[in-house]
């Protein structure tokens, strides 16, 4: 089993799942409580990952990041190298590309928190800041743990954009699906297995945990 | 729970970056699959350097490192890349090297009963259905094995039979599986381990398509050029030639 691909594919999961914990939460706060009109066009952005091909997001970003953008370019004038290919520039990728698996559950779980209790907590002199970490965050945990843990799985799993903007280069970009994919061009369908049932056990691990969380019947942790 | 996961980034930040030697980073044509293996390996033995191998097809990498792919070398199939990469003022200077001839071969499974002597004929077969040859558009062995086909009149009658891999590593893992009934790839493949026991082959005659001039060049982004020189001259040395040549490459007589 390739453990560098293992060890950077979760690495780049995790990070993607924490960084969209950070950077989803504000969108989901302003997706959930805007009263904007054409707050649709905006919601219809962040849900365009789950329709679009990974190869057009992937030729778009590559295109976006690459030397001959002002991006790019700025980038490897700052850092030294380019974007693309590199740890980072697939990290960038994969957060593009499981934004809305983060952050269509944090709006759910936002929606469901009771009004009332917000206005209360507003009427009562909280600040929307106090009220969001002290009582919307709290209330929404279980759909916080189901966005990050889905992103998480999410990016466990990508092909596509990883095949557009990766490069393929070992300890870097090379996850373990195109892991998967090279050890079968490679004409070694037992190193591809034993990594094929890897990803299927921690990919159904992850879903048995947030089927779990969102359960009716009896919560894993004790009501509050 | 925090500190579970603290511990766990950095179990995976450490467990990556342990690199004591140098580490060159190779983008390679995928009919070196096998043979680079195998050289990276006698490589990395003899000079304590730690290589990382990255196969695909030609096409492919050239597009990548335009885009600023950080290989120190890129080893195509066909030299006019690396050419072209040459003249665009992208590599270090005098570092282009053709390293190798390829060949390409009909290949079948050894219980598809086909007489592969009858040559690229037998692909008017009406029994065969599925042909594997790498995608034409970027991979030179893909142009090569319709050169070929089209050299001996068959091209336009079995055209809607092809099945592209997306390089031709993938395509003889068509064949290979049973998936495809016959294809063309290449030589090196085809003599592997992984493939010799499992089918027969048919050299298609090298007058038949252009030639397959493999060339290899350092890259000038490389941070690691003398490590980069250091494996072109173990490619060039008698133990690289050695196993090139076991892999059916014809390379350069002069090392």
């Amino acid at each position: 089993m390739n453990w560098i691909a293992i060890a950077v594919t979760f690495k780049l999961a995790l990070l993607t799942a924490v960084v969209l914990l950070v950077v989803g939460l504000p969108i989901a706060y302003w997706l959930t409580f805007s009263k904007w009109r054409w707050k649709f066009i905006v919601e219809s952005v962040v849900a365009l990952p789950l329709v679009l091909p990974p190869t057009v997001l992937g030729f778009y970003i590559l295109v976006a990041i690459g030397p001959h953008s002002p991006v790019g370019r700025f980038y490897s004038d700052v850092v030294g190298h380019p974007l693309p290919f590199t740890f980072e520039g697939l990290l960038l990728a994969s957060i593009l590309y499981s934004l809305p698996f983060a952050v269509q559950p944090f709006t759910a779980a936002f929606e469901q928190v009771d009004r009332r209790l917000i206005e209360t907590s507003w009427t009562l002199g909280a600040s929307k800041l106090k009220t969001f970490f002290q009582l919307i965050v709290p209330l929404s945990t279980t759909g916080l743990i189901t966005g990050a843990v889905l992103s998480f799985a999410h990016t466990l799993g990508e092909f596509g954009v990883v095949l557009m903007v990766g490069g393929n280069i070992e300890g870097e970009t090379r996850t373990v699906s195109i892991d998967i994919y090279d050890e079968v061009q490679a004409l070694n369908y037992a190193g591809a297995a034993k990594t094929a049932l890897l990803l299927l056990v921690v990919s159904y691990g992850v879903l048995l945990l947030v089927y779990a969380m969102n359960r009716k019947v009896w919560a894993v942790w004790p009501q509050r | 729970m925090i500190q579970i996961i603290i511990a766990l980034c950095m179990l995976m930040i450490t467990g990556v970056n342990v690199a004591v030697a140098e580490v060159i980073t190779i983008g390679a044509a995928s009919d070196l699959n096998f043979a680079f293996r195998e050289i990276a390996m006698e490589y990395e033995k003899a000079s304590g350097n730690q290589v990382r191998l990255t196969l695909g097809s030609s096409g492919n990498f050239y597009a990548q490192i335009q885009n600023g792919a950080p290989f120190d070398l890129y080893f195509s199939a066909d030299i006019s890349y690396p050419r072209k990469l040459e003249e665009a003022g992208r590599t270090v200077p005098g570092s282009l090297y053709q390293y190798a001839v390829g060949r390409i071969v009909l290949w079948a499974g050894k219980d598809s009963h086909l007489d592969l002597s009858r040559g690229l004929e037998i692909l008017r077969e009406p029994a065969i259905r599925k042909i594997a040859i790498a995608n034409p558009k970027h991979a030179p062995y893909g142009r090569a094995a319709v050169a070929a086909m089209e050299h001996f009149k068959v091209y336009d009658q079995v055209k809607d039979k092809l099945i592209l891999g997306e390089n031709i590593s993938q395509a003889a893992q068509f064949i290979e599986s049973g998936a495809c009934d016959i294809g063309i790839i290449a030589l090196s493949l085809a003599v592997a381990p992984a493939m010799k026991s499992k089918g027969t082959y048919w050299e298609v005659p090298a007058e038949t398509h252009p030639l397959l001039e493999q060339g290899a060049v350092i890259l000038k982004s490389s941070k690691q050029q003398e490590s980069a020189k250091q494996f072109l001259a173990f490619i060039k040395g008698e133990r690289g030639q050695e196993i090139m040549k076991r892999y059916g490459f014809t390379v350069p007589s002069a090392g």
